[in-house]
């Protein structure tokens, strides 16, 4: 649906580290989050050390990938030139069903007409050959 | 010094300078604080060599270093210095209570704290679209989960809050705009406002073009140039300087949690003030009640609602209804930024709200002046929620 030119570099993630690792799990539609390996504590955006248990270790753990509307901004004014093709568009909060709250787009859906506690789930945006995006559509 | 209630009155601002805000300047940074820490020094009645202690609260003021400072002032011993530029602009405040620190406990005798905002001249949020390279410099959280999906300003971020205090309490465009119209309405009485002579009604207001739905143009803080500057010292030495001292009675810095990302706080309406301010009025021994104006960072109306609330001026949820009637303005319950904020004098990180502070309890503000204030307090925001308070007293 779109075309990576429209997307200057400065807006895309950079795949490093456990950047990399998320976005490699987008790319085969498969959404994860990082989760303690000991307690099973969910934690986005991802860190090193679990604030529960204090433990080291983590695991890429499934969602179901669905989850509720939590709030939103409807953007009418470009942060970058890729977003001025997109306007108005509403960037919101999803608060998965597993716990971890991401910022995202619910797309399928005049922004005005968003509620909180809509329920959504996910679908992949195949952005770049790289970068695949985890967005949400009303269910 | 076990009890933070020890600081008490112990410290004060002595002295205050302040340059003309713009939009757009040929002067460098460097300049511009030199020419306002020049104007706090004089205003204080001492040498430039007898400052000690520099502390620049975003720890590069536009370049220049704590040495440019002890370099331009002929301080042969700089004995203290310190930044936080994590607070965001929080970071005035919290440069406040560095200071506090340094002088209650004798490290040094006198703290300059300078900044210099160069929000039109700099690199800025108007200029991102046409060149990427002015993007704002961001954490890679943001760079990795936020900007891929177009949220990557102040203002979006903040938004989120402002829609999500919408759908708890019911506030409305309305009560935003009511504080952008009060701002507007002190910039008129303030000789230094960028909006001074440019007078804006609710209807203005609420015709004003959309930046982040529910935020207006309107809504947003100014992007402006210019320099302030404030010393300090401990009460003692001031009995002896020109100016009638204006003692730091509370003051504390304080973290949402966890302190960066707002998404994943189990309550995005959780701020920094929630935790600084009733350590602050703890320490200063008065209450929400006993303050006759408030500074309030006024980066965007919906901050300045929450900061309201947090501050203790009304409960949680009640801040959109209290910006209502004019209880914000000058006359009103409770007078807030009465220089016109960030929103209509100028955005200088709230340097400029200090400044306003000390300015009423020194009883100078002339047509803006809160009658016989003797209790006035300064918040700081920055990042995504730190947040700082002075109570400071005359």
């Amino acid at each position: 649906m779109t075309t990576t030119t429209e997307h200057n570099d400065y807006q895309l993630p950079v795949l490093q580290g456990t950047a990399k690792e998320f976005y490699a799990y987008c790319k085969a539609h498969d959404l994860r989050f990082q989760r303690c390996a000991k307690c099973k504590t969910f934690r986005h955006p991802p860190r090193p050390l679990c604030n529960q248990c204090y433990s080291f270790e983590t695991e890429w753990a499934p969602v179901k990938g669905t989850g509720k509307v939590y709030c939103w901004t409807v953007a009418m004014a470009p942060i970058g030139k890729a977003w001025v093709s997109y306007m108005p568009y509403a960037a919101v909060v999803v608060e998965l069903d597993e716990g971890p709250r991401v910022a995202t787009w619910v797309t399928g859906i005049p922004p005005d007409q968003l509620k909180v506690g809509m329920p959504v789930k996910v679908w992949y945006d195949e952005l770049t050959p790289e970068v695949t995006l985890a967005k949400f559509k009303p269910v | 010094m076990a009890d933070p209630k020890a600081l008490r009155d112990k410290t004060c601002v002595v002295g205050i300078g302040e340059t003309a805000y713009t939009r757009g300047t040929t002067k460098s940074p460097l300049q511009l604080s030199m020419e306002a820490t020049m104007m706090a020094i004089n205003d204080a009645g001492i040498k430039p060599s007898q400052i000690d202690g520099v502390v620049l609260p975003n720890g590069h003021n536009g370049g220049a270093t704590a040495g440019d400072y002890a370099a331009n002032l002929g301080i042969k011993d700089l004995i203290y210095t310190a930044s936080f530029p994590e607070m965001g602009g929080a970071q005035m405040v919290s440069a406040m209570e560095g200071a506090v620190l340094a002088l209650a406990s004798g490290i040094c005798d006198y703290v300059l704290v300078p900044h210099c905002s160069y929000f039109y001249t700099g690199a800025r949020a108007r200029d991102m679209t046409a060149n990427p390279s002015n993007a704002l410099q961001a954490a890679e959280y943001i760079r990795d989960y936020y900007r891929p999906f177009g949220v990557g300003a102040p203002p979006q971020h903040y938004a989120w809050m402002a829609q999500r205090h919408m759908h708890l309490y019911g506030t409305t465009q309305e009560q935003l705009g009511a504080v952008a119209v009060a701002m507007r309405k002190h910039a008129q009485l303030h000789p230094n406002a960028i909006m001074r002579g440019k007078p804006m009604t609710m209807a203005d207001y609420m015709a004003s073009r959309w930046i982040t739905w529910p935020y207006k143009l309107l809504d947003c803080s100014l992007e402006t140039d210019g320099a302030g500057a404030f010393v300090m010292t401990t009460a003692e030495r001031a009995k002896d300087l020109k100016q009638k001292p204006v003692y730091v009675s509370g003051i504390a810095s304080g973290h949402p949690y966890p302190p960066h990302d707002i998404p994943n706080r189990p309550d995005i309406l959780e701020i920094g003030l929630d935790h600084s301010a009733p350590r602050a009025y703890a320490m200063a021994g008065v209450k929400p009640a006993d303050i006759d104006f408030a500074e309030i960072y006024d980066c965007f109306t919906g901050q300045a609602i929450l900061q309201i609330e947090s501050a203790g001026f009304c409960k949680k949820g009640e801040g959109g209804p209290f910006c209502e009637n004019g209880n914000i303005e000058l006359g009103g319950k409770l007078p807030v930024n009465t220089h016109g904020g960030l929103l209509s004098q100028a955005h200088n990180t709230s340097m400029n709200h200090v400044i306003e502070a000390v300015a009423q309890l020194r009883l100078g503000c002339g047509e803006r002046q809160v009658k016989d204030a003797e209790l006035g307090v300064v918040t700081g925001w920055g990042g995504h929620g730190h947040g700082s308070i002075a109570i400071l007293r005359r």
